[in-house]
């Protein structure tokens, strides 16, 4: 049977679409946990828990939503956080010598971006597998910032360019105002715009795209320059919000943030995933993460059970993909 | 069908080129700029010192053959130096140490390669999960603290000679013998070669492809539980970052070696020299005096050069 005749016989679609159906799903299942650890722990209900969840969430949600964009095109940037610690450090110098938070931002977001153009341009021009290339980025910034900042901590930024990261407007944290902007921003792109689209129909089937006329190689070199921009912005927020820069501040950052975009119900295996997705997958890791830290479970734990969670993410992943296809 | 034929593995002596050209160049530059770099003492310093990299870089040949890829192993090598450490403390025994470590490395090497052949997960996914297990169970065991009074049996194994050659440089050329022998002389290492280049006929052949995966990638981690105890006695005490970014040297010596991560065609000895090339390079940047941040960077971009010019040739 042809898939044509497939699709004819198959029954009509429901009112929900699948990929609605699979973000309530993991909608529900973060409610769950929220009942869950609401019966364990007194403190979890309390205002200064769900903001301090929410800011969190923000925090890996900027990381992530870049990086979904990057794993749609069936690649992967495993440089993220050692981006963010890059970033960071140059943005907090910046404000420190020149005193102006505006052109910290820029440089933040400049050297992000910079950096994700390079790794666009080893996986598109010197065709190296992203994973690799992107690896080997992660290192040459690893051994950059700790060169650069030589061990020392740059420390004590404007209050007002503290807002950013601990500040608060009608009483929601300004990071999580950040993070609606984000996800609008990032899900009409995605959705709503032939860039996305064409995104979409790269990592679904390169081969395809390719004859259609799709600029591949542009569009990859997009998609890891957004997840580098992502990765200033996000540095941005976390200077903001420690109030100091360290080399090592992006060193625990990059598996969580691959855990959310999988979580979410993106396909390490490209073309099929949501920036929405990838919002409700960083709510659920920091659900379970901040239910670790209120039943003072080791930290230690932390990297087990993200570790765990990515690998069953994709199994569960591929077996749904295997049973619908 | 014509890309059947082209896509055949070549003949390694045409990699002798890529992989020797980076060494002497290397021992070139550094013989010229970095102080010392070419007397006796350091020369042997950068063997010694370059052994546990060999032990993850011989079986990291074998797990990119397959056209896979372990990115837990400098993990997991932190997690069995520790162990090393704890068992020897314990009871005393150096033996029941390297016993416990190498056990401790196939369970981990066992998980990976079961993920990766019977779950079907992409390697670099599943040994990243590994990779934050490990390092969570490394901080676990070690309670976040270096673990010392290690006894003088486990820091001997750094330190002795046998016929005047250092301990650690007789383990690594056993096993580069005996990686040489199963690659080159045994059923099995016929295999790995079938399991990068031509997965299908292995399973036509009636061979089961997912075993023999697994056990290629619990080789890896027992290599790692050996490497282990040479880190252990090196740094004469468990350490629980010993191990981190070690997974890297060794992607770095195996594709300046010549393995190609795309055509499952490895080449061992091209490996045993890229090994050779990462000790040098660390070795004379640390001579003058550079700081290991920048033998980090300067590592990466080992790699990306390496595989640019890895991707020139499948091009070509």
């Amino acid at each position: 049977m042809t898939d044509l005749a497939k699709q004819a016989l198959a029954p009509p679609r429901s009112l929900v679409s699948g990929d609605a159906l699979q973000i309530l799903y993991r909608l529900l299942a973060a409610l769950l946990i929220c009942v869950v650890l609401s019966f364990l722990s007194d403190s979890f209900l309390s205002l200064g828990n769900i903001l301090n969840v929410l800011r969190q969430a923000s925090l890996m949600f900027f990381i992530a939503s870049g990086l979904t964009l990057v794993v749609l095109t069936a690649g992967l940037d495993l440089s993220v956080g050692a981006n963010v610690a890059l970033s960071a450090c140059l943005a907090g110098t910046v404000i420190q010598q020149t005193g102006s938070p505006t052109l910290g931002v820029l440089t933040g977001l400049a050297t992000g971006g910079i950096i994700g153009l390079l790794n666009g341009m080893m996986v598109t021009a010197l065709r190296i597998p992203s994973f690799i290339a992107t690896y080997g980025m992660l290192w040459v910034l690893n051994g950059l910032t700790y060169w650069y900042m030589a061990g020392e901590t740059i420390h004590g930024f404007p209050p007002g360019f503290r807002q950013i990261g601990s500040g608060y407007l009608f009483g929601l944290p300004i990071p999580v105002y950040l993070l609606l902007i984000f996800l609008a921003v990032g899900t009409i792109f995605a959705q709503r715009t032939t860039w996305g689209q064409e995104i979409y129909a790269t990592g679904a089937n390169p081969v395809a795209a390719r004859l259609s006329g799709i600029p591949i190689a542009r569009r990859l070199l997009l998609v890891y320059g957004v997840s580098g921009t992502m990765a200033g912005m996000a540095s941005i927020v976390f200077l903001a919000r420690l109030n100091s820069a360290e080399a090592d501040i992006g060193e625990s950052l990059t598996l969580p943030a691959i855990a959310a975009v999988l979580i979410g119900g993106t396909s390490l295996f490209g073309g099929v995933g949501t920036v929405f997705g990838t919002f409700v997958g960083a709510l659920i890791l920091t659900l379970v993460l901040n239910g670790m830290n209120l039943l003072s479970v080791n930290a230690s734990w932390q990297p087990i059970v993200t570790g765990v969670i990515v690998v069953l993410a994709v199994w569960v992943d591929m077996k749904t993909r295997r049973r619908t296809s | 069908m014509r890309e059947a034929i082209t896509s055949l593995p070549g003949n390694p002596l045409q990699r002798i080129p890529g992989v020797a050209v980076t060494l002497v160049l290397l021992v070139a530059v550094f013989g010229s700029v970095a102080p010392g770099f070419l007397s006796p003492a350091n020369i042997t310093n950068v063997l010694v010192q370059s052994t546990v990299l060999m032990m993850l870089a011989l079986p990291m040949t074998l797990i990119i053959m397959t056209e896979g890829l372990d990115l837990s192993m400098g993990a997991v090598l932190t997690f069995t130096s520790l162990v090393v450490a704890i068992v020897s403390l314990a009871t005393g025994s150096m033996l029941l140490g390297l016993g416990a470590a190498i056990l401790a490395g196939a369970v981990f090497g066992t998980v990976n390669g079961w993920l990766v052949a019977t779950l079907g997960i992409p390697p670099f996914v599943a040994t990243l999960g590994t990779l934050g297990t490990a390092q969570g169970l490394s901080l676990i065991i070690s309670d976040g603290q270096s673990v010392v009074g290690i006894p003088h049996s486990v820091r001997d194994i750094y330190s002795a000679t046998v016929a005047g050659v250092p301990v650690p440089v007789v383990i690594a050329l056993v096993s580069y013998a005996a990686f040489h022998i199963l690659l080159y002389h045994t059923r099995f290492g016929t295999y790995i070669f079938a399991l990068g280049g031509n997965r299908e006929a292995l399973k036509y052949a009636g061979l089961a492809s997912n075993r023999l995966l697994i056990a290629v990638y619990a080789t890896g981690g027992m290599m790692a539980g050996v490497a282990g105890l040479l880190m252990t006695a090196r740094m004469n005490s468990g350490h629980p970052t010993a191990g981190l970014g070690l997974e890297f040297d060794a992607i770095a010596a195996v594709a300046v070696g010549g393995t190609s991560f795309e055509r499952g065609n490895g080449w061992l000895f091209g490996t045993a020299l890229g090994v050779i090339a990462v000790g040098v390079l660390r070795n004379g940047l640390n001579l003058m005096a550079l700081p290991s941040s920048i033998q980090v960077a300067s590592v990466g971009l080992l790699v990306i050069v390496a595989l640019f010019f890895d991707g020139l040739r499948s091009r070509s």
